[in-house]
């Protein structure tokens, strides 16, 4: 599961090859032998689902499959994703268009508030909803908070192209006779396409993986289901069984997106500057506009904002207890520091081979990071506890497999900054610091790394943040007795003690606001390569 | 395969880096390159003077920009050696990485350090250490390299991407001239430039270049900037060099016509060739050395046709294209007399379009028939190229 949302690797934007150079700082083959080791590690969920599919036994997992329960969970996924994958469709490509492509007023704030509801936890959203009607439950609501907390996925690529599609585009549909909506549904909404599909694969991504929002509303996926099996038999067969079928679909919706991607050409043709974007006036439909966008931001945004406010002040200081408050958020700090390291080092080798040796070892490498970048949260930590378990006991809740499973779960966002950061130093600049004098390792170590390390910042912060706000798999592996902001959130929450949850939302929702903002900017800039 | 040709030619000019191979800066030895299946460079052979400019000249993808990366020591040859003063730096088994061959080299688009200011990416290969007094002495050289490529020494405070591109190539020769190299590797460094600035920042570096008294190879897909810029032109093409000459040489005289007809207009007409006389539909042009007798291909240059009232030839203006300064015509040529004469297959011709330049638009009208006049020689290739 991933937010990133320039979506995963696809088109590698590499330099023209002008060959191999002749000795890279490290030799070629320490980056790739580096690399494949890693692509085996992150094919370790994948391979530990075929495993325990495989090791059941035909007779039980189908047994296990084809059973009532598998029946409902698999209606109520379909049904939600159904629902939800439109909507949020709907709600990201309108917001998108009145955003960038019309005369809104406060266009600059809507830009940014719409991508707001990112800032605040699917769980913490939920939590939020329940408090303010009780009785939420089942499908509806279901769709209802997971629209609101995820329309922005698609919202953001969409708005990055809108903005920087070509407006000659639509002056030469104009030219060639189609009015300001034929064009935008003939013309513009087919330049969307990548960005739509990209963004509705995420979506649907999130909607598997989630776990703490749905189980807030009692509402059953495959997620909690197979959170619920694990509670009880800890580590049995029908949890396995069902996580076969979660990943069956995770690897469905990839094949779909790959399919709807098609392979025309997107990106701009031909040389020169590109002109300033077409706004439609909207004369009486300002009103209407505003409005719906005031409704939407206040329902995604304001009211999970409200809520937790609420809790706050009705929870006075009683609920800042510093023994309990410091150390999750201490916990959290020492994890997100950890993980984020981790995953920039363990991303620097995929991304150099990306960028710099583009061909079928890099793809191929690639193909397996997609692959893995679509495994939830849940099955991520299966296969971490089963293998901790099985292989090596002694590193069963260890810091070292907690941080392991962020690794994976968040090495694309790490990869796609620093992708883009490598881009930006050409093997050029390296070789131009050699003709001047300086050897390959310091070469690099002056060029290439500086000029990498702002890009590679920014992957840190946003997998630090990430991991700041992770509740499926911090529940599974960490340490006992180890509490982070997220769990530590969610324990209150369950235990209803929505005022003892309040602070840790706050936190979570502060933390996640430069994230989003971070996540903003970089689809700015990513959606014209 | 065209070093003999050349030879045996009385040069008009003899540049220095064509008349001896004793005082050779570079030599370049039977060098191949693979990129996986497909051969780059397929056996080139190269020898630059002290002191010389060298243009390496051909189409893209004919491996020009290859054979400088292996000279700057960016790349391992496959097979054949490159030596620098005599010393063998790469093939043989030996190696000397690109950070010790003393060779500067500028990139296309000056691969300027976008994290460095101006005077720090012309300091960038400077070694304080090494420089007495120090940082002063850094920055007083940086101002004295900034002066030396005609830019004001208040740049040095700038960023790369607060310069013109012609600005940022010359922020580029100015670092790559920093450590004093003796030879200079420009690929293709005025081509990203619009058309004036490219001329002018062209003789700008060279002139700078020559005052330093660097050896030079320059790598360009564009012909007339070879032919102006070096007094020795390779011509690549398909990962050989085709023929190196002096410019004027390369030009008038290419050993074939793929080579005439990349480095400039060229108007190719069968002919019969007896002797040193080809007869063609332009009539009886001289050839200096005929390669072959009989049937031959006849290549003259189009300033070599000329509209002249008396000229001997005639014929009919098929459509003209008007350029402002010279006008580009085009005519199909009267079957000749000799021709009509002797109705006979030896000789070739009549009835061609060829294409010439005129600087006068209003004497060439389609329809019109102009009288025209050969001058100078032709060159013939043989029939079966």
């Amino acid at each position: 599961m991933t937010t990133d949302l320039s979506a995963p690797p696809r088109r590698s934007t590499t330099t023209a090859g002008r060959g191999t150079s002749p000795r890279p700082p490290f030799g070629v083959s320490a980056v790739s032998v580096l690399a494949v080791l890693i692509a085996l590690f992150s094919l370790v969920p994948l391979g530990y689902v075929a495993y325990m599919t495989v090791a059941t036994g035909w007779d039980t997992a189908v047994g296990l499959i084809l059973r009532p329960r598998v029946g409902e969970l698999l209606l109520n996924t379909l049904l939600l994703m159904a629902a939800t994958i439109p909507l949020c469709l709907l709600l990201g490509v309108a917001g998108a268009w009145l955003v960038e492509r019309t005369k809104l007023r406060g266009r600059r704030i809507w830009a940014v508030l719409l991508a707001a509801p990112l800032a605040v936890p699917a769980f913490v959203n939920s939590y939020a909803w329940v408090s303010a009607i009780p009785s939420l439950g089942g499908l509806g609501s279901g769709i209802l908070i997971s629209t609101l907390s995820y329309f922005p996925l698609v919202y953001i690529p969409a708005a990055a192209t809108l903005s920087r599609l070509d407006p000659a585009i639509e002056q030469s549909a104009a030219a060639l006779g189609l009015g300001a909506w034929r064009a935008f549904f003939r013309v513009v909404l087919p330049q969307l396409r990548i960005a739509l599909t990209g963004g509705a694969l995420l979506v649907g991504l999130h909607l598997l993986a989630e776990y703490g929002a749905f189980a807030m509303i009692r509402f059953d996926t495959f997620t909690t289901a197979i959170m619920t099996q694990y509670r009880s038999t800890f580590n049995g067969a029908a949890g396995n069984m069902l996580a076969s079928v979660l990943v069956f679909f995770c690897l469905l919706l990839l094949m779909a997106e790959v399919r709807s991607r098609g392979t025309a050409r997107y990106a701009r043709i031909g040389s020169g500057v590109q002109g300033k974007a077409l706004r439609l006036p909207l004369h009486a439909y300002q009103g209407p506009a505003q409005l719906f966008l005031l409704a939407l931001t206040a329902l995604a945004f304001g009211l999970p904002l409200f809520y937790v406010l609420k809790w706050i002040l009705a929870g006075g200081a009683d609920i800042w207890t510093a023994s309990e408050f410091l150390p999750a958020l201490l916990a959290t700090f020492w994890y997100g520091l950890v993980g984020a390291g981790a995953t920039i080092v363990v991303a620097f080798p995929m991304a150099y081979l990306a960028v710099r040796k583009p061909g079928w070892f890099s793809k191929s490498l690639e193909l397996s990071n997609y692959v893995t970048s679509s495994m939830p949260g849940i099955v991520v930590a299966l296969a971490f506890v089963t293998v901790s378990i099985r292989i090596v006991p002694g590193i069963y809740q260890t810091t070292g497999v907690l941080v392991a499973a962020y690794v994976l779960l968040f090495l694309p966002r790490a990869l796609v900054n620093l992708r883009a950061g490598l881009a930006q130093a050409p093997k050029e600049l390296d070789e131009a610091a050699q003709a001047l004098g300086k050897p390959p390792l310091l070469a690099f170590i002056r060029v290439t790394l500086r000029l990498t390390a702002p890009a590679a910042a920014g992957g840190a912060a946003l997998v630090f943040l990430a991991i700041a706000n992770e509740l499926t798999a911090t529940l599974l592996l960490s340490p006992n007795g180890t509490k982070t902001l997220a769990t530590e959130f969610w324990s209150k929450s369950s235990e209803i003690d929505y005022a003892g949850a309040a602070p840790y939302a706050l936190l979570m929702i502060l933390l996640s606001a430069p994230m989003t903002y971070l996540l903003f900017q970089q689809s700015k800039k990513v959606a014209g390569q | 395969m065209t070093a003999p040709s050349t030879r045996r030619l009385p040069e008009p000019r003899v540049a220095p880096s064509v008349a001896a191979t004793t005082n050779s800066h570079l030599q370049i030895t039977d060098v191949t390159k693979n990129f996986g299946s497909q051969a780059v460079l397929k056996g080139v052979n190269l020898s630059v003077a002290k002191g010389g400019t060298t243009a390496i000249v051909g189409p893209s993808g004919s491996g020009k920009t290859t054979l400088l990366r292996l000279i700057a020591g960016f790349e391992h040859p496959d097979t054949g050696t490159i030596s620098l003063n005599g010393t063998t730096v790469a093939g043989d088994g030996a190696w000397l990485p690109a950070h010790k061959r003393q060779i500067g080299y500028v990139a296309q688009d000056g691969a300027l350090f976008p994290h460095l200011t101006v005077g720090q990416n012309v300091a960038f290969g400077l070694n304080p250490a090494k420089l007495e007094g120090g940082r002063r002495a850094v920055a007083a050289r940086v101002a004295e390299l900034l002066e030396m490529v005609s830019l004001d020494a208040a740049m040095a405070k700038r960023r790369p991407h607060q310069l013109s591109g012609g600005q940022q190539q010359r922020v580029a020769l100015a670092r790559a001239l920093a450590r004093e190299p003796e030879l200079m590797l420009l690929d293709e460094p005025f081509s990203a430039l619009d058309a004036g600035l490219r001329v002018a920042t062209r003789r700008a570096v060279a002139k700078v270049l020559a005052e330093a008294g660097v050896t030079t190879i320059l790598v360009t897909h564009d012909q007339a900037e070879a032919l102006s810029f070096a007094d020795q032109v390779a011509v690549m093409r398909g990962g050989k060099l085709a023929q190196i000459g002096n410019p004027f040489v390369v030009y008038t005289r290419p050993a074939d016509r793929a080579t005439a007809e990349f480095l400039g207009d060229a108007v190719i007409l069968d002919a019969w060739l007896e002797g040193s006389l080809a007869t063609c539909s332009l009539g009886g042009i001289p050839v200096r050395r005929p390669p072959a007798q009989g049937r031959v291909q006849l290549m003259l240059r189009p300033e070599q046709i000329r509209i002249a009232e008396d000229g001997p030839i005639r014929g009919v203006v098929v459509d003209t294209d008007y350029f402002g300064p010279e006008t580009t015509v085009r005519l199909k040529l009267n079957v000749p007399k000799e021709v009509a004469e002797h109705a006979d297959h030896r000789y070739p011709g009549g009835g061609e379009v060829i294409t010439i330049r005129h600087w006068n638009a209003s004497i060439a009208r389609p329809g019109m028939e102009l009288c025209l006049r050969v001058v100078g020689e032709a060159v013939a290739f043989p029939m079966d190229e």
